[in-house]
C-alpha cells in the first residue's frame, strides 16, 4: 500500500515536456489520486483543452509510477476539476521565474486585460512591460516587452 | 435528457470548432505579420483540441471515434454554419469573420457552462476561459484597423458586409430549440444572436465601421442541415488526406 503523499513525491519526477523546470504537481494538473492495493488511478486534467502535451504527460505518469514497481497504473483526463493557473504552486512560481518564463498574476478566475500589462519582467523584475501578443510558442505563453530591461520575455498566461 | 437534441448541439459545435480550426491554420507560414502568423496558427490549436474534446463527449453518447468522424464525413454530413468554411480570402476577410465567430462562440459557451447537460457544462466552462484570448486579439485588431487608415477601414468594412449575412446563419435555429429550453440544455440561438448582437456593436461602435442593418440581409442558413457552399469539400479532402490512406496507422 502506498501512500498519496508518496505518490505525489515520485509524480514530482514528471515534467511538463514544454517546460522542463516544472512538474506536473506543481503546474497543478493532477487532480485526484486514488490508491487501493493493486492499483493506482490518477486524474489529470490539461492545462488548455487543446494542449498537445497531454498524452505525453499521461505516459510519463504511467512509466515514473512504473519505475517504483506499481504495475497497475491507471490514468484518466477529464475536466471534472478544471485546470486554471491559481492551481500553480509557490514553488512552481519559483521553478518558471527562474527559468525565465514570469509566472501567471493570481487573480480572481476572471481574467481581466488589464493584469496582462506591467508584468513583473523575469529578467529585471521591473514591472515595466507591455503585452505584445497574448499568442505565443505554446498555447500557454503570451509574449511581453519589458521597457526597462528592453528584453522580450514570455509569461505562462494566466486562465 | 433528450439524447437527439444534445448531440446535434454537440456536432455543430464541434464541427464549427474543426472547419475554422482548420481555416485558421493555413494562415500558418503566410501570416501578415510573425505574430498574426503565431495568432492565426494558436487558434487554430485551440480550436481543433476543442473539437476533439466535443467529439469525444459524442463519442461518449455512442458515436465514433473523434479521428473517425472528423476525418471520414463528406460535406453533407457536416454541421457547421457556412461562415466557417468560407476560404480565408485576404486578411481582413479572416479578421472580421474571427471576431464575428469568436464573439458568438464566447457567448455560447458561457451560456453553455451552466447547461443541465454536466458534462458540456463543465467543458464549456473550460473553453470560454481560453476563448477570452481569442475575443481579447479580435478586439484589439478591429478596434486599432477599424480607425486606421481610408484603406484598412473601406477593407474591413467591405468584409464585414460580406460575411454578416454568413455570420447570422451561426444562428440557425435547431429542430429541437424546444427541448433544449426546457431540459435547461441550452438556451437557445435566438438568445445568443441578441447578446452577440449588443457584444458586436459595442465594438463596432467604438470604430469606424458600420453595423450593416441585419434586418435588410438574408442570413446564409443551411449548414446544420448539411447544406455547404462549394468550399467545405475541398477542404475536408484535403484535412483528411493523410488520414484516409490508412485511417488504421498508429501516430
Amino acid at each position: 500500500m502506498y501512500s498519496e503523499a508518496q505518490i505525489l513525491e515520485w509524480l514530482e519526477e514528471v515534467k511538463d515536456p514544454e517546460i522542463p523546470v516544472l512538474s506536473l504537481v506543481d503546474l497543478g494538473v493532477i487532480t485526484n489520486i486514488d490508491i487501493n492495493e493493486h492499483r493506482v488511478a490518477v486524474t489529470m486534467t490539461p492545462t488548455f483543452v487543446g494542449c498537445p502535451a497531454i498524452d505525453y504527460m499521461k505516459q510519463d505518469v504511467i512509466e515514473v509510477l512504473n519505475s517504483y514497481g506499481i504495475d497497475n497504473v491507471d490514468v484518466q483526463v477529464n475536466f471534472d476539476e478544471p485546470w486554471n493557473s491559481n492551481k500553480i504552486t509557490d514553488k512552481g512560481r519559483k521553478a518558471l521565474k527562474d527559468f525565465g518564463l514570469a509566472p501567471p498574476p493570481k487573480h480572481n478566475l476572471i481574467v481581466d486585460i488589464d493584469i496582462l500589462d506591467n508584468i513583473e519582467c523575469p529578467n529585471c523584475g521591473r514591472n515595466n512591460s507591455v503585452m505584445k501578443t497574448p499568442f505565443g510558442p505554446t498555447a500557454c505563453r503570451s509574449i511581453h516587452f519589458c521597457n526597462n530591461c528592453k528584453e522580450t520575455f514570455e509569461q505562462f498566461k494566466p486562465l | 435528457m433528450s439524447e437527439i437534441a444534445i448531440k446535434e448541439l454537440l456536432y455543430k459545435i464541434a464541427d464549427d470548432q474543426l472547419i475554422l480550426g482548420h481555416r485558421n491554420s493555413e494562415w500558418t507560414g503566410f501570416g501578415p505579420l510573425l505574430e498574426e502568423d503565431i495568432a492565426f496558427s494558436s487558434m487554430a490549436q485551440d480550436k481543433v483540441g476543442q473539437s476533439q474534446a466535443m467529439y469525444q463527449l459524442l463519442h461518449e453518447l455512442g458515436e465514433a471515434e473523434p479521428d473517425t468522424v472528423a476525418f471520414m464525413r463528406n460535406s453533407d454530413q457536416f454541421h457547421n454554419c457556412q461562415l466557417a468554411e468560407l476560404p480565408n480570402g485576404e486578411y481582413d476577410f479572416s479578421l472580421i469573420r474571427h471576431f464575428l465567430f469568436d464573439f458568438a462562440y464566447a457567448i455560447r459557451f458561457e451560456m453553455l457552462s451552466n447547461s443541465s447537460y454536466v458534462p458540456l457544462a463543465k467543458l464549456s466552462k473550460k473553453i470560454q476561459g481560453e476563448l477570452r484570448y481569442h475575443t481579447m486579439h479580435a478586439n484589439t485588431w478591429i478596434k486599432q484597423l477599424g480607425s486606421a487608415t481610408e484603406e484598412s477601414i473601406s477593407r474591413l468594412q467591405n468584409s464585414l458586409n460580406e460575411a454578416m449575412p454568413y455570420a447570422l446563419g451561426i444562428f440557425e435555429p435547431s429542430p429541437y430549440e424546444a427541448e433544449l429550453k426546457s431540459e435547461g440544455i441550452f438556451d437557445g440561438e435566438e438568445a445568443l444572436k441578441e447578446k452577440w448582437l449588443a457584444k458586436i456593436t459595442e465594438v463596432i461602435n467604438q470604430t469606424q465601421l458600420q453595423l450593416p442593418d441585419i434586418t435588410t440581409l438574408e442570413p446564409k442558413m443551411g449548414g446544420r442541415a448539411g447544406q455547404h457552399t462549394e468550399h467545405l469539400q475541398p477542404l475536408l479532402d484535403e484535412m483528411a488526406e493523410v488520414f484516409r490512406i490508412d485511417p488504421t496507422a498508429d501516430w
